[in-house]
């Protein structure tokens, strides 16, 4: 029995990694494609390094200065997760007295809603203004930016359980709390995740506009330096990391999504 | 205390001049019933039938103590109501399963929110979910499920707490013909066993004269009773029952009233 299952699973495995890789062979093939274009492009044109340096020169840049990138990577990271972690523990609860609080629905709403057509960006250096250079602008613009996508899904999220579902819960007898806990919250966590989805992308933004306006550190302060320097390779490396970031992060998201709504999948394939 | 029993008996409800306004989106009052009377005996089988907008599931809501009178009185055992009826299991035409739980753990939300005992009760749901032939889905999420699953499903949650009084709006109304008529069938096997008081409504005039021991015919506009048939056919009834000669005098009646009414019309 044991020998049937390490024969068969190593071969699973196998069968299931070819199957992800003939899915995927046109993607991995233009991205390749688009790579070598850009590399061939840059040699045989003679384009100018500072104009736009070859792939294999932002590689090698990226070996060669991989301390400053990771350290300033890591400046980055920290005043997106803050931002970041500040929309979600006050964007939620927030949205849970948006739904159930009358006067918080007529006015903090609306507020919110003319508070998201000011650009954010242009709040970033009044907040250098007010809070000095250090970490908290940042953080600051990470949040602000961030905040929007997250109280509104979790708003629409938790208005989305059925009036029929309510009913019932109260013909069972179920106080408000057990409503919200047993019902409300749980119908909401896909809604809530799309919110989270969207607010890291927009936190890697804001932390990353924050450290142009002022900064010591960062991978949007190394932009700054590298452009000064005409250092392209750098900015290029720099734009990488971020991206990585980013992608990193929605990751995570994404993977937490999956582990916590095992059901929601299910629910995407039978409504299709 | 609250272990179920082996036999269940139902409720009695009694429903004394009621009449309900509601205020529409404008402002505008809407008379949704006016005047209802109807006496319903512990373990009857009801169905009540009408056209959209007679203010038949008003009537259910009423009845369920979820929605207020605006005159008149509801008695659920001779008492009054006030507030939600416990004895209350409801079933709508959606089955609002919650997608987060598994089959069992849907049917076992009304044990779990009442903290009945939940060993008991668990036997019970097992029991249920296995007579309507979703034995071997418990462990399953309501979105690996088929339409007619789900509200077999949602039945037995109605039904988990031996519910006195069992409530159902429309509750086959989004099936094709062929799952409904064996709902029918299997509903119909369930209540006599619990012999539990049931409201049904519907818009079918055979599911209605196929499963009620009086069929409630109601007008729109105002909402109002138009008469009250008893169906004295022998039970067991199924599909051999449509072509009873008694079946079809009791649709063809209830399709006159309609025609009267001016709901039907013929050509």
């Amino acid at each position: 029995m044991a020998d049937v299952l390490q024969q068969t699973l190593p071969d699973e495995r196998t069968s299931r990694s070819r199957a992800w890789f003939s899915q995927n062979l046109p993607v991995i093939a233009i991205v390749i494609a688009l790579f070598l274009g850009w590399e061939l492009a840059v040699r045989l044109l003679n384009v100018a390094e500072y104009v736009l340096p070859a792939p294999s020169v932002i590689i090698a840049k990226m070996v060669s200065s991989w301390e400053l990138l990771l350290v300033n990577a890591w400046a980055t990271t920290l005043e997106i997760l803050l931002g970041f972690g500040m929309s979600v523990f006050i964007g939620i609860p927030l949205a849970v007295l948006v739904v159930y609080s009358r006067v918080f629905e007529r006015v903090a709403f609306p507020l919110m809603v003319s508070l998201q057509t000011i650009p954010k960006v242009a709040l970033a250096p009044i907040l250098v203004m007010w809070l000095g250079y250090g970490i908290m602008p940042k953080v600051m613009v990470a949040f602000l930016i961030s905040f929007f996508p997250i109280v509104i899904n979790a708003v629409i999220g938790m208005r989305s359980a059925e009036k029929e579902m309510i009913y019932l819960a109260q013909s069972m007898g179920a106080s408000e709390l057990t409503t919200f806990l047993k019902i409300r919250l749980p119908k909401a966590l896909p809604s809530i995740f799309g919110g989270l989805k969207v607010g890291i992308g927009q936190a890697v933004v804001g932390a990353t506009v924050g450290e142009f306006i002022a900064a010591e550190k960062g991978l949007g302060y190394l932009q700054l330096i590298s452009q000064v320097r005409l250092d392209t390779p750098l900015l290029f490396a720099a734009v990488v990391m971020l991206s990585l970031i980013g992608v990193t992060l929605f990751n995570i998201i994404a993977w937490l999504e999956r582990v916590c709504l095992p059901w929601s999948r299910l629910r995407t394939e039978t409504d299709s | 205390m609250n272990a179920p029993q082996p036999s269940i008996r139902g409720v009695s409800i009694d429903v004394r001049g009621v009449t309900k306004r509601y205020k529409s989106a404008r402002g505008e009052p809407i008379q949704a019933l006016e005047l209802v009377d109807l006496d319903i005996a512990p373990g009857e089988f009801i169905s009540i039938v009408g056209p959209s907008g007679c203010g038949k599931s008003t009537l259910m809501m009423l009845v369920s103590g979820l929605i207020p009178v605006s005159s008149g009185e509801i008695r659920v055992d001779g008492k009054p109501i006030f507030g939600a009826v416990k004895q209350a299991g409801i079933v709508f035409q959606r089955d609002v399963l919650l997608d987060w739980r598994s089959v069992l753990d849907n049917v076992m939300l009304p044990v779990e929110i009442k903290k009945l005992d939940p060993k008991t009760h668990l036997v019970k749901a097992r029991q249920l979910l296995a007579s309507v032939g979703l034995a071997g889905f418990e462990d399953k999420y309501p979105g690996e499920l088929s339409g007619g699953m789900r509200q077999r499903a949602s039945i037995c949650r109605a039904l988990v707490q031996n519910p006195g009084l069992l409530l159902m709006d429309e509750p086959f109304g989004a099936l094709d013909a062929l799952t409904r008529e064996q709902m029918n069938v299997d509903l119909q096997r369930i209540w006599m066993q619990e012999r539990n008081t049931v409201v049904f409504i519907t818009h079918s005039i055979e599911e209605a004269v196929l499963l009620a021991d009086r069929v409630v015919v109601m007008s729109a506009r105002p909402g109002r009773i138009a008469d009250v048939l008893e169906i004295d056919m022998p039970r067991p009834r199924g599909s051999h029952s449509r072509s009873d000669p008694a079946f079809l005098h009791h649709v063809e009646k209830i399709r006159r009233h309609f025609m009267a009414l001016g709901i039907l019309s013929e050509a």
